[in-house]
């Protein structure tokens, strides 16, 4: 269980590690990278959503002067039916290396073809032009119920549907479909005395990170290949190149420069393994940048899908059952989120009788990519507005029904986990007692809504070294890249653990030379997770530091006790040492002390949130502009407050742009039409107001201070909050993903 | 090749010299020719900020201004916005109000920042918003950002 004790670090808001550099232009991204002799790589990409390569003719590019290289295809290893492994299960490599550079289908607009290596990016620009590409042009499909129909022109010849462990004889777009059980799905219905059935549309979205993918390479003359990229993971960047490249995993390695965002967009691999192929073939350091457009056509974004929610609750307010259909866009390739939304939809709540059924299906889009909590944002939209016309009908306030209904430690998911300790409730109570919610609400076409949301969090490997400074400092060396403040955070429980204030650590995100394995910067497991192994390293550090005393006092190590700080003697012997001026006597008790440790720990936990949205409808433009904002959430512990508070926010407001404006927009062609940053329109702050925060703290009983993450599940709630809040506001349901003024206005019925 | 024109500028009060050619934009000079990577490139066309810096007293996004445009004229970048011993006041409220993550967008927003409060040296929150809207963040939500420009402006 967490200690239950009054924190020294833990709950404070120091100043983050690499702020200065990071507001004095000085911290390096990976497209700040310069190294002597540097050429520049640039992609060229398909303009179909769907069609055969029939031929690439580089010749003209080749003589073009400046061009160093180009690199198709073929210059990948042949992958065709291989698997590879990435350590989180097993995907075929030919749809790896495709996505990479395509071989034979361009499956979507966007979809790199060849890449050029020239003395600068607009040569490798203007050679990109003469390379010469015939395809055969195919219908593209562009939505996923489309995809569904057995007519619907299939992307890839071989794919057939696995289906609950049978695999299917004819191919088809729909890659798998899996399902959920628990209890008796008709009894269940049986029971309700109310039932709601409803469908959902939601649109193609991106994570809309500032900075576009990067990589520089260079392959030393010994075989030995470095990267230096922008990425969540560097050792799943060095996991997919050993892949892709087939080559050994320990000729790799892979820099982690600092990361300009990734909401999950930034684990799968682009640039990189072509900047690879570029500098194997030249000899030279190729450094690969990704623009705007590349960015939205070219990398994953999180997919449209048509979801079906069917939920019965008695007319006393218990939920007796609940259904969905879960139909998800993969992209060009199998993977989209669909198990994620599975398991997320109806885990808030206390369900006796549930069937989920997802579908995942692949379409002549970008492959698919995480975005925070992946799949559980289009789930929720359909759940949490049917949990709220639920509520309307049997006439309870929507809060409370959730109170009514919500889960607790040791209720059973659908997809199979019994809860431990959680904070649901605790969350929907914050809301509901907040000023917020109590506060009047009745102007015309004012509205207000809540939502509340689940993700699950992982944990997955991390490792960390701790060296102890003689200056009673410590330098803590990992491997989770800092996206958002986490060597604050992870720097801050070494910190408590061994008594010194967080400044008194300094923090080295460092490559995959230089540190164990650790997993990605992904499903919200950073603080909790890599906190977890600054925690045990330090307390080996700890450990070491009482052997030395007890060496200085002559006195048995368990003689030896350390609290706040300080070693004292508890033999009855008077001896006392701070930790400062114990790392100073290091060398005269046998030398270097550095701690370690290399964890992988079971216990996430999962974090829960609840938001409440005013907003206001505008009847003649159809805009609808969000008034305040509270979101509560259990944070288990809040390491650094005011990092919490921050994912709660850039959560939210990612919510907000999905719920009211964001979406790729194509022609029937299967071009994206709005592929730039002024007409895919992510949220400025003129469009908001504060996102005000209440941070719940239930302690996670699997991490020793309570820790739960944080970052994904903010952005689960605001599309389903405000759809629910429209409705308070005009009386009509949107159902229907961003709630975009046009729509707005036909759903008014004045378009 | 195309060829190249000389340049001299004044960048962070230091008279500049660089070749560079017609296509380049300033955005590119500063990174590519000077090694300035501060200003960082998010959509090299305008839309998101990251590259904004102050010429002639005026914030612009260095992206949209070509390289030959800045001859005879000054550029403040984020590198000259910190005193060689201390960090500038909107430096410190962006640490202090924990205004960034990734901080990416941060470069641009503090240079943006800057050009506002030398206008308007203490603007109401609507006027942060407004003026700062041309500088797209996606990791905070802009609370904490709109809250240390409110605060650096206090503190000033």
């Amino acid at each position: 269980m967490p200690e239950k004790k009054e924190y020294k670090v833990i709950g404070t808001r120091p100043i983050r590690h690499d702020g200065v550099d990071k507001v004095t232009g000085r911290a390096l991204y990976g497209a700040d990278f310069h190294t002597a002799g540097l050429l520049h790589g640039r992609v060229l990409r398909s303009p179909h959503a769907h069609a055969r390569i029939l031929s690439i003719d580089t010749s003209r590019a080749e003589a073009y002067p400046g061009v160093k290289a180009i690199v198709t295809a073929k210059d990948l290893p042949d992958a065709a039916d291989k698997v590879a492994d990435l350590g989180e299960g097993a995907v075929h490599l030919k749809y790896l290396c495709d996505n990479i550079l395509a071989s034979d289908k361009a499956l979507y607009k966007g979809h790199a073809i060849a890449a050029v290596a020239a003395t600068n990016a607009h040569i490798a620009e203007e050679a990109c032009a003469l390379i010469d590409v015939a395809y055969e042009v195919l219908p593209p499909v562009l939505e996923v119920r489309q995809a569904m129909e057995p007519a619907a022109p299939l992307l890839h010849e071989t794919l057939k549907t696995g289906s609950l462990g049978e695999t299917a004889e004819e191919p088809s777009n729909v890659a798998s479909h899996l399902q959920h059980k628990k209890g008796d799905i008709e009894a269940g219905f049986a029971e309700a005395d109310v039932i709601i059935e409803r469908e959902f549309v939601t649109g193609t979205v991106h994570q809309g990170y500032i900075e576009p993918h990067n990589a520089t390479a260079l392959y030393n003359p010994d075989g030995q290949l470095t990267v230096w990229c922008s990425t969540q993971g560097a050792f799943t960047v060095r996991e997919q190149l050993t892949e892709i490249l087939q080559y050994p995993i320990s000729k790799i390695k892979v820099v982690p420069m600092e990361i300009g965002g990734g909401f999950g967009g930034k684990i799968n691999v682009y640039v990189e393994p072509v900047a690879a192929l570029l500098a194997k073939k030249t000899g030279k350091p190729v450094k690969v940048l990704m623009n705007r457009a590349d960015v939205f056509e070219g990398t994953g974004p999180t997919p449209a899908s048509f979801i079906r929610v069917k939920m019965g609750a008695t007319k006393d307010g218990k939920l007796t059952a609940a259904q969905t259909h879960l139909a998800f866009e993969a992209g060009a390739y199998p993977g989209s989120p669909v198990g994620a939304g599975a398991m997320c939809i109806f885990a808030p709540y206390d369900i006796a009788n549930v069937l989920i059924d997802g579908y995942d299906v692949v379409v002549n889009k970008p492959k698919s990519a995480p975005y925070r909590a992946p799949g559980a944002t289009n789930a929720a939209f359909g759940s949490e507005t049917v949990i709220d016309e639920l509520a309307k009908e049997l006439n309870i306030d929507a809060l409370e029904f959730r109170i009514m209904n919500g889960a607790k430690e040791g209720v059973k998911r659908a997809d199979g986990p019994v809860f431990p300790r959680i904070g649901f409730i605790e969350s929907v109570e914050a809301a509901k007692q907040h000023p917020h919610y109590t506060s009047p609400n009745g102007k015309k076409h004012h509205g207000r809504g809540v939502a509340s949301g689940f993700w699950f969090n992982i944990g997955l490997a991390s490792s960390v070294s701790i060296s102890v400074n003689p200056d009673g400092t410590i330098n803590l060396v990992e491997g989770s890249t800092d996206i958002g403040g986490t060597r604050a955070s992870i720097a801050m429980q070494a910190a408590e653990v061994l008594g010194i204030p967080a400044e008194s650590v300094n923090p080295s995100v460092v490559d995959t030379n230089s540190v164990g394995y650790t997993a990605v910067t992904g499903g919200s497991r950073t603080t909790f997770a890599t906190g977890y192994a600054a925690y045990e390293a330090a307390q080996d550090v700890k450990r070491q530091l009482i052997a030395r005393a007890a060496k200085l006092w002559e006195v048995d190590e368990e003689d030896v006790q350390f609290a706040d700080g300080e070693f004292s003697c508890i033999n009855g012997k008077e001896a006392q040492l701070s930790f400062h001026d114990l790392s100073a006597r290091l060398g005269e008790t046998g030398g270097p002390v550095v701690g370690s440790a290399a964890v992988n720990p079971p216990g996430a936990g999962g974090a829960f949130a609840t938001h409440i949205v005013d907003l206001e409808v505008d009847e003649d433009t159809g805009k609808v502009q969000i008034l305040r904002y509270t979101a509560t959430q259990d944070a288990g512990k809040a390491i650094h407050p005011s990092y919490v508070e921050g994912q709660i926010q850039g959560g939210v407001v990612q919510g907000i742009g999905w719920a009211l404006n964001e979406e790729y927009i194509y022609n029937a062609e299967g071009t994206m039409t709005n592929a730039s940053f002024l007409d895919y329109r992510i949220p400025t702050c003129l469009d908001l107001p504060m996102i005000d925060t209440v941070i719940v703290e239930v302690p996670n009983p699997g991490h020793p201070y309570g820790v739960r993450g944080v970052g994904e599940v903010p952005i689960v709630p605001p599309p389903a909050a405000i759809a629910n809040a429209i409705y308070d506001a005009i009386g009509i349901r949107m159902t229907e993903l961003p709630m975009s003024p046009d729509r707005m206005l036909k759903a008014m019925g004045k378009i | 090749m195309a060829r190249k024109t000389h340049v001299q500028t004044q960048i962070n009060g230091d008279s500049v010299e660089f070749l560079c050619e017609a296509r380049q934009s300033l955005l590119e000079v500063l990174r590519d020719e000077l090694q300035l990577t501060g200003a960082k490139e998010g959509c090299n066309n305008g839309n998101c900020g990251a590259c904004s810096v102050i010429l002639d007293g005026r914030l612009v996004n260095s992206c949209l201004v070509l390289g030959v445009e800045t001859g005879g004229k000054v550029v403040e970048t984020v590198e000259g916005l910190a005193a060689p011993d201390r960090l500038h006041p909107i430096q410190d409220a962006f640490l202090e109000n924990a205004a960034l993550q990734c901080g990416i967008c941060t470069p641009g927003f503090l240079m943006s920042a800057k050009a506002l409060l030398d206008n308007n040296p203490n603007p109401t929150e609507p006027e942060v918003r407004y003026w700062l809207a041309g500088n797209l963040c996606r990791c905070t939500g802009y609370d904490k950002i709109v809250r240390a420009v409110l605060d650096a402006a206090a503190a000033m």
